[in-house]
């Protein structure tokens, strides 16, 4: 058996390929669901119901997408310049934190339409900053940048800690780690009365579109997508390699940090350390399930979404663990990598 | 001053870094074996996570410790089975595919403790591998106490620190792995299967990364919880780059790395209250970077690293 590049690439595949991908996940975890001794197709039925069976899951649903599809976003456009941000977790929790800092010790008595943006903008310089470490270590160091933003996830979970059990503590929390509350005018607006989404879900998918068309409509699109397929031949076409990754890099720490500040402001109105339920490792798979496609990360993060949120109600039915959500989002990241590579090459005997 | 030098000389803090050691020691050579043959493994902290987890259910359900530790091994191989059938054969980035088996191996782990142990107040427990007394030498004062009543995994992690030193530098096996990573082209007209190499150096180095994370549970702790490895496998990769390749320089990254978190442990302790608990636990992290940073020039990374390898094709 012998693998043989395609010549080119059928567009019916690119686009069948996620959904049989998603498809090929949920049959395998259906394997694990049976042997747990579940009814395979009732316990998707309860998943699918517990996500969008009342208008209160839907809404919690979309409100959930929110945060992954701006950490896929941050995923995709690295990962397309080949730059490996694994780091958005941290600089998820490095928004967030920004913005209970600014909110509660500075800024906090402009009024809202000048404090929504001016926070918004500091969540993402937030993430830019903590990205732009690895980043430097790389090009100065030649340090390969998975293990440096990764690490520093764990460095940016304990900052926080830290400062919300000292100088940004809650005194109000009954002793309860947990940052100050950013004031009220700084929560971001409904988008629907009587439920929690609110207008950052608008903004996630604004910044797909507004990603899409910077990616395939501009220079610098370009010169991203140069560095990630062939970074020497880049360089010979003449793209400034370095100036790029810096552009990208800011570009994805940027969404990041912007996940975390809108989480704050759109859900939680405080900082405390599960903010996250891994939203930045979730990215990858949302960025990857999206073949790194910026308009696909919106469908790929509601689709992670739907099993996250669905997965509560399914597991209190039929007493499955609620893991069996994370099992089927990381399954699928691996059944896609596998259908991506069979739109690339065919099988010859 | 006199507080530090305490803590230095305490035989508590040179037993607890061959302790804090065990794992790492196993994780970087599982690493390095991988590295050596040109495969980057990412998926260590998933397999670590369940060979912790896997380790510490096969004794609670009745089997013997070492059995334990055997299953983790085999698990762990397993999983680098799957990365390898990914990067190996299909030739896919082996940044993403590894990542795609730790969070699968993590989440995989997480689901099967659940299923099969309910949630609890208090974490089910077993009896972990006990301190061995080595016959003589555990008697000497303070080396003894220090360096000599240490489980037997800690001294298996050693053996296997050396023996694999001597396989990759000595052994026509060692040739093999070392050309691999080097130059699988001219490897493969050497008459080697780069192929077949990178199978089996990514199938044991990932069944060493299992053990690794069976410490954990069998021998450091008596019970598992999610998230215990705690970044532990990140480090690995980051200590293969310290050692610069050399699973010698592996076991002294280590034990160095070892010494850090176990003083800064005890320093937590002398100083809690003064300093938040948080900078001392970041330290770790932070050291490892700094050493990606101070060793990352001067190291001569495998020249085919991350490099798929296919046959005919350039």
């Amino acid at each position: 058996m012998r693998f043989e590049r395609r010549e080119h690439r059928p567009l019916y595949l690119l686009i069948v390929t996620p959904i049989i991908a998603v498809i090929a996940a949920l049959a395998l975890s259906g394997i694990l669901i049976a042997i747990a001794g579940a009814p395979v197709l009732d316990a998707y039925w309860r998943i699918l119901i517990g996500a969008f069976g009342s208008r209160l899951s839907a809404t919690e649903t979309l409100t959930r997408a929110t945060p992954l599809m701006l950490t896929g976003l941050a995923a995709a456009v690295a990962f397309r310049a080949r730059l490996w941000n694994i780091g958005a977790e941290g600089q998820f929790y490095l928004g967030a934190i920004a913005v209970a800092a600014a909110s509660s010790k500075l800024l906090g008595d402009l009024p809202a339409p000048i404090l929504i943006p001016l926070l918004l903008l500091i969540g993402a310089f937030a993430g830019m900053v903590l990205i732009l470490i690895p980043l430097w270590l790389r090009l100065r160091f030649s340090v390969d940048e998975v293990v440096t933003s990764l690490l520093l996830n764990f460095i940016a979970v304990l900052f926080v800690s830290m400062l919300i059990d000292g100088v940004l503590k809650d005194p109000l929390a009954f002793g309860w780690p947990q940052s100050q509350s950013v004031s009220d005018h700084a929560m971001l607006p409904k988008l629907i009365a009587r439920s929690r989404l609110h207008i950052g879900f608008a903004i996630a998918i604004g910044l797909a579109v507004v990603v899409h068309f910077v990616q395939s409509r501009t220079v610098f699109g370009m010169q991203s997508r140069a560095a990630g397929l062939n970074p020497t031949g880049a360089i010979f076409a003449g793209v400034p390699l370095g100036r790029t990754l810096v552009k990208v890099a800011c570009l994805s720490g940027g969404l990041a940090g912007l996940a975390g500040a809108i989480e704050v402001m759109g859900v939680k109105g405080y900082v405390t350390t599960d903010l996250s339920p891994g939203f930045g490792y979730a990215g990858i798979v949302v960025a990857m399930l999206a073949n790194l496609n910026p308009l696909g990360v919106v469908f790929a993060a509601i689709f992670t979404a739907t099993m996250f949120v669905g997965a509560d109600g399914m597991s209190r039915g039929l007493g499955i663990p609620t893991y069996i959500a994370d099992v089927t989002v990381a399954l699928s990241l691996l059944t896609m990598l596998i259908a991506l590579f069979f739109t690339q090459y065919r099988i010859r005997r | 001053m006199m507080q530090l030098f305490d803590i230095i000389a305490s035989a508590g803090l040179w037993a607890a870094i061959l302790r804090i050691a065990t794992p790492l020691i196993f994780g970087t050579l599982g690493a390095l074996l991988c590295e050596r043959a040109g495969v980057l493994n990412l998926g260590i902290e998933g397999i670590m996570t369940f060979g912790a987890m896997i380790g510490w259910l096969s004794v609670y359900h009745g089997a013997d410790l070492w059995t334990g530790l055997l299953i983790a091994g085999i698990a762990g191989g397993v999983f680098g089975l799957l990365h390898a059938s990914l990067t190996v054969t299909l030739g896919l980035s082996q940044h993403v595919s590894g990542l795609g088996v730790t969070l699968f191996a993590s989440s995989f782990s997480y689901y099967v403790f659940r299923l099969i142990v309910p949630l609890a107040n208090t974490p089910p427990t077993i009896v972990p591998f006990r301190p061995i007394d080595i016959p003589g030498l555990s008697t000497l004062p303070f080396i003894g106490p220090a360096f000599f009543t240490q489980t037997a995994p800690t001294y298996l992690a050693i053996i296997i620190a050396l023996l694999m030193a001597y396989i990759i530098f000595r052994t026509p096996v060692g040739l093999a792995i070392r050309m691999t990573g080097e130059n699988p082209h001219a490897a493969e007209a050497q008459g080697v299967n780069p192929m077949k190499v990178r199978y089996g150096a990514v199938i044991a180095g990932s069944a060493l990364m299992g053990m690794g994370g069976a410490f954990l549970t069998l021998s450091a702790f008596n019970s598992f919880f999610p998230t215990m490895v705690q970044g532990r496998g990140w480090i690995c990769i980051a200590l293969v780059v310290f050692a610069s390749w050399r699973p010698g320089r592996a076991l002294f990254g280590a034990l160095l790395f070892a010494f850090f978190d176990a003083f800064q442990l005890r320093l937590q302790t002398a100083l809690s209250g003064l300093v938040p608990y948080q900078l001392f636990l970041m330290t770790p992290y932070i050291l490892s970077i700094a050493a990606l940073a101070v060793m990352a020039r001067r190291a001569r990374v495998p020249q085919a690293l991350m490099q798929p390898y296919r046959r005919g094709e350039r």
